[in-house]
């Protein structure tokens, strides 16, 4: 079945081929220097941390970043290319396909399949046409579905098989699958496996993104690593005669977490005392889709004075987890029970986890964190209202010291209590996140990626603010996907993969590499 | 609530008290010159007729209802709702008041609060289908528009009752009662003096305060300006409405209302609670808020003001008819809108609606004094509507693109879940 592609596999020149890329974003240079080489009939697997830049090379690569806007040299086939947006790169075959989908719901599956790619004659669409090249494209990827029905009504898996197919529509060479498994249940992500080693056979270059070893183990012919915006090496993943690979997997771990800890870290001083927290057997589903685990059993206890850090690569179920137990903000909880100095908590609202001493500072701070058309002042006592009010009647002058103390605590720069936290920068929009949740003067604060997009200076302060709160004796759980960060901040460590905790170790004694092992831990077996 | 302060250093201060005043609520202020500009002008285009006792006794009587519902009308919207039955609902109530004054018998003081018992209900009916079941306002105030003009048509079988007793008349059109001396008519006097020195007291109310908690705060020069600014305005405008019958019982029902509704939004955690809902609902959830009930509650309020505003409009026309109130709900929004309320949810002020309802209301008058057909006055509207929003979006772009440090792009502002596209990252 293979497609008359004149390169073949293995020795030939590379079918795609991206040297030097650089790309810079205010504040950020995401990628510096990347180069990456991508053989016609081959599955090349790119890994690396949350941040290491793997999905803005994809958006390079794609056009999602035009040509102009970052520095390097991109090859396809041989001829150079300068893609200014998506349809011009897949004009050349190249088709990304994003973690979110990016199909229309309501329309059908081969008309998705052929949006802004209509067989039609003068503008007037050839149904016949249509519908028997989707039927054909869908048995490429192996879909046994009707081409009229809506999209919405199929599975996730589906969907995704539908987006590929849409891509072969476009006669695809290059297709970027970016984390196409994280949506999906088992049984679904070994039916993608399959088609993308298939794929492989009819000569497509498939860049497989993907946090999970194991199924790049299973699938990629090479690996290329990344690492803080640069190309660490690209592996080559032999297989044995029964199809075994031999790659050494703790290379690829040491190239992905080989970041250095030349980060300061707070020391750590106080006390940790006894158990004051404690989560059992946390389970929760998907909010929509039905029977979809996010947090499956998920247990956890935190001390007096500590700091426990919750590691966990994107789609974990961290966020989910911390989410559910903070009033049951995400998902649909199924079981498991929150305790308090060893009893039961109720915590089935945001308002009966504030009153528990729960504090929750979300991952997406200008979504779930903030009002952003409001002022510091405001934003800062949004949480604890009956702090500053007498019989439901605001104190304006009791707001005004009791917040300008927090965010002096928190060393806020900004022109005042009334500058609207729009405005601010992202380093001190979460320093008001913080203030909001410290205002409440939580038992219990947890932190969801506290320190993301923040400058070096903005960072080493929040994680300061946190050790002090430890020290006075409040529980924290810190949730990152910033290996230093835990290492350096965390009391005790729990790892999570795939919705499950995969392994709780003490700080101390953790390094990099374990914690990347029991991150990626897919299956169970750590 | 806006920033109109794209970012001097920090350390920048106009000069005076009153600069920053101005601007931290340019906004506010602009709309209070923009009122002043348009009264000027139509009291010159008018040659005087504007500002007459009389004429503004009738700016106050011919815009009560509107101002009721506009009070109303800016928390829907602070929410980030709308509501279109308001014009519907005003009907009803007024029918069904109607009714019970005339084929019941029943006194006035009991119809009063059953009809605003009524209008509460028909908000809980409405804000239960978008707080709980998530319908979106516009489609449940659409039906509801169409719900309760067909029922005031049932309800009046299709024709007008009237008369109407007069008990509930001067509610629309009594006047305060009391002596007159020297053509002025004392109460109203003193109640513009009572005004004044309430408005100064808390003025200076708060300055204390300020100083004991170690705020800043203006100098006492530019307060005590302030202040004369407020009695001489509070003053002339008793002194004018004094000349003729006096403040009309409208009126006082009307400055109870704006006082306690700016109240409540400005000091209560209720109030809070409406401006952190409407600015981001989620937010508002994760901060501990029962956001879902906060909007049933604006949607009751709404009802119950709207059934108000009915009784007004009834009392006034001293008839019930199925044709009442058509469009009061466009007058409503336009004036929210006017009076600075953003179309995001999450900003607006009571006073801002007051201040686009009289805008609204002295178009309407100006207009009709100088004899433009309502063909002229329509089309007017509809253009000041249409740029005081584009001014204000304008405005609004421009102080962020100056303020924010990395200029963001625009987001899925509701429930949006996900991480924020674009950024780096993997």
């Amino acid at each position: 079945m293979g497609e008359p592609h004149n390169t073949g596999t293995g020795g030939t020149a590379p079918l795609l081929l991206m040297r030097d890329i650089r790309k810079g974003f205010p504040g950020v240079q995401a990628l510096d220097g990347v180069s990456l080489s991508v053989r016609a009939g081959t599955v090349h697997a790119l890994m690396g941390e949350n941040g290491a830049g793997k999905s803005t090379l994809m958006k390079v690569l794609s056009g999602v970043h035009p040509a102009g806007t970052h520095t390097g040299e991109i090859l396809v086939g041989g001829e150079p290319a300068a893609f200014t947006g998506v349809a011009d790169s897949e004009r050349a075959g190249i088709a990304i396909i994003h973690q979110e989908l990016a199909l229309v719901p309501h329309l059908s599956v081969s008309e998705n399949m052929f949006l802004g790619n209509e067989r039609s004659h003068r503008g007037v669409i050839d149904w016949g046409s249509t519908h028997a090249q989707a039927r054909a494209l869908l048995e490429r990827v192996g879909l046994d579905e009707n081409p009229a029905t809506p999209v919405a009504q199929l599975s996730v898996g589906a969907q995704q098989l539908v987006e590929i197919a849409k891509a072969l529509a476009k006669s695809v060479r290059v297709l970027i699958l970016d984390e196409p498994t994280s949506a999906l249940n088992e049984a679904e992500s070994a039916r993608l496996l399959d088609l993308l080693t298939e794929l492989r056979g009819q000569g497509v270059a498939c860049i497989l993104i993907s946090h999970k070893l194991g199924e790049v183990m299973q699938v990629s012919d090479e690996v290329t690593v990344l690492r803080d915006g640069r190309t660490v090496e690209t592996l080559p993943v032999e297989r044995d005669a029964d199809g075994v690979p031999s790659v050494a997997e703790d290379r690829i771990i040491r190239g992905m977490v080989g970041r250095d800890l030349d980060q300061r870290y707070p020391d750590r001083a106080g006390t940790v005392g006894e158990v004051r927290f404690e989560v059992r057997d946390w389970t929760v589903d998907h909010p929509v889709q039905a029977g979809r685990r996010m947090v499956d059993g998920a247990s956890l206890t935190v001390r007096r004075g500590e700091v426990v850090g919750l590691a966990g690569l994107m789609g974990a179920g961290r966020t989910e987890l911390a989410m559910s137990v903070f009033g049951r903000s995400y998902g649909r909880h199924v079981r498991g029970t929150l305790h308090k100095d060893g009893r039961e908590a109720d915590t089935s609202t945001a308002a009966r986890a504030i009153a528990a001493g729960l504090a929750y500072v979300p991952e997406d701070r200008k979504g779930l964190g903030l009002v952003l058309d409001d002022d510091v002042r405001h934003n800062t006592s949004l949480a604890a209202l009956g702090r500053i009010s007498t019989r439901g009647v605001l104190d304006p002058g009791r707001e005004a010291v009791e917040t300008g103390e927090t965010t002096r605590d928190m060393r806020l720069r900004s022109h005042g209590p009334t500058q609207v936290v729009r405005t601010l920068s992202g380093g001190n929009q979460q320093k008001v996140v913080l203030g909001k949740w410290m205002f409440t003067r939580p038992d219990l604060l947890i932190l969801d990626e506290p320190t993301r997009g923040i400058d070096v200076g903005a960072k080493y302060e929040i994680h300061l603010i946190v050790r002090r709160l430890a020290e006075a004796g409040a529980c924290v759980l810190l949730i990152s996907s910033e290996l230093p960060e835990v290492l350096g901040m965390s009391d005790r460590i729990y790892t999570m993969c795939e919705g499950r905790i995969t392994g709780e170790v003490p700080g101390e004694a953790a390094d990099q590499e374990t914690l990347m092992r029991l991150m990626t831990a897919t299956g169970g077996a750590a | 609530m806006n920033s109109t302060d794209p970012g001097p250093s920090p350390r920048f201060r106009l000069p005076g008290a009153l600069g920053a005043l101005m601007r931290v609520n340019a906004r506010q202020y602009g709309m209070v010159i923009a009122l002043v500009a348009i009264v000027v002008l139509f009291e010159i285009l008018t040659g005087g007729l504007l500002l007459t006792p009389l004429n503004i006794t009738n700016l106050i009587m011919q815009n009560s209802y509107v101002l009721i519902l506009a009070i109303g009308m800016m928390m829907v919207i602070i929410t980030g709702h709308i509501d279109l039955s308001v014009g519907s609902v005003v009907a009803f109530t007024g029918a069904v008041s109607a009714v019970m004054l005339t084929s019941w018998g029943l006194p006035t003081p009991v119809v009063v609060p059953l009809a605003l018992l009524l209008g509460a209900l028909i908000g809980a009916w409405q804000g239960f289908w978008i707080a709980y079941v998530r319908v979106p306002a516009f489609i449940v105030t659409l039906a509801g528009m169409l719900v309760f003009r067909g029922a005031t048509m049932a309800v009046l079988g299709g024709e007008s009752i009237a008369p109407l007793p007069e008990s509930l008349r001067t509610m629309a059109s009594g006047f305060l009662p009391g002596p007159e001396v020297l053509g002025l008519h004392l109460p109203t006097l003193a109640l513009g003096a009572a005004g004044a020195a309430a408005l100064v007291w808390i003025q200076w109310r708060q300055r204390s305060r300020a100083r004991r908690h170690g705020l800043p705060m203006s100098s006492t020069a530019a307060a005590v300006a302030v202040s004369a600014a407020y009695t001489a305005v509070i003053m002339v405008f008793a002194h004018v409405l004094a000349g003729y019958n006096g403040l009309p019982l409208v009126g006082l029902m009307l400055i109870a209302l704006i006082a306690g509704y700016a109240f409540l939004m400005r000091s209560t955690t209720t109030g809070r609670r409406v401006y952190a809902v409407g600015g981001s609902e989620q937010a508002a959830a994760l901060s501990g808020i029962a956001t879902q009930r906060t909007t049933f509650w604006v949607f009751v309020n709404m009802g119950a003001l709207s059934a108000l505003a009915g009784l007004v409009f009834t009392a006034r026309l001293n008839s019930a008819t199925p044709g009442a109130g058509t469009m009061f709900e466009l007058d409503a929004i336009a004036a929210a809108f006017i009076g600075g309320a953003s179309a995001g949810g999450g900003v607006g002020t009571i006073v801002g609606a007051v201040i686009g309802a009289l805008v609204m209301g002295v178009l309407n008058n100006g207009m009709s004094l100088i004899g433009l057909g309502v063909d002229w006055q329509q089309l007017i509207k509809g253009l000041v509507l249409l740029l005081a929003v584009a001014f204000d979006v304008h405005n609004k772009r421009r102080a962020q693109s100056a303020g924010s440090v990395a200029p963001t792009r625009s987001r899925n502002r509701r429930w949006g879940r996900g991480r924020s596209p674009g950024g780096p990252g993997t």
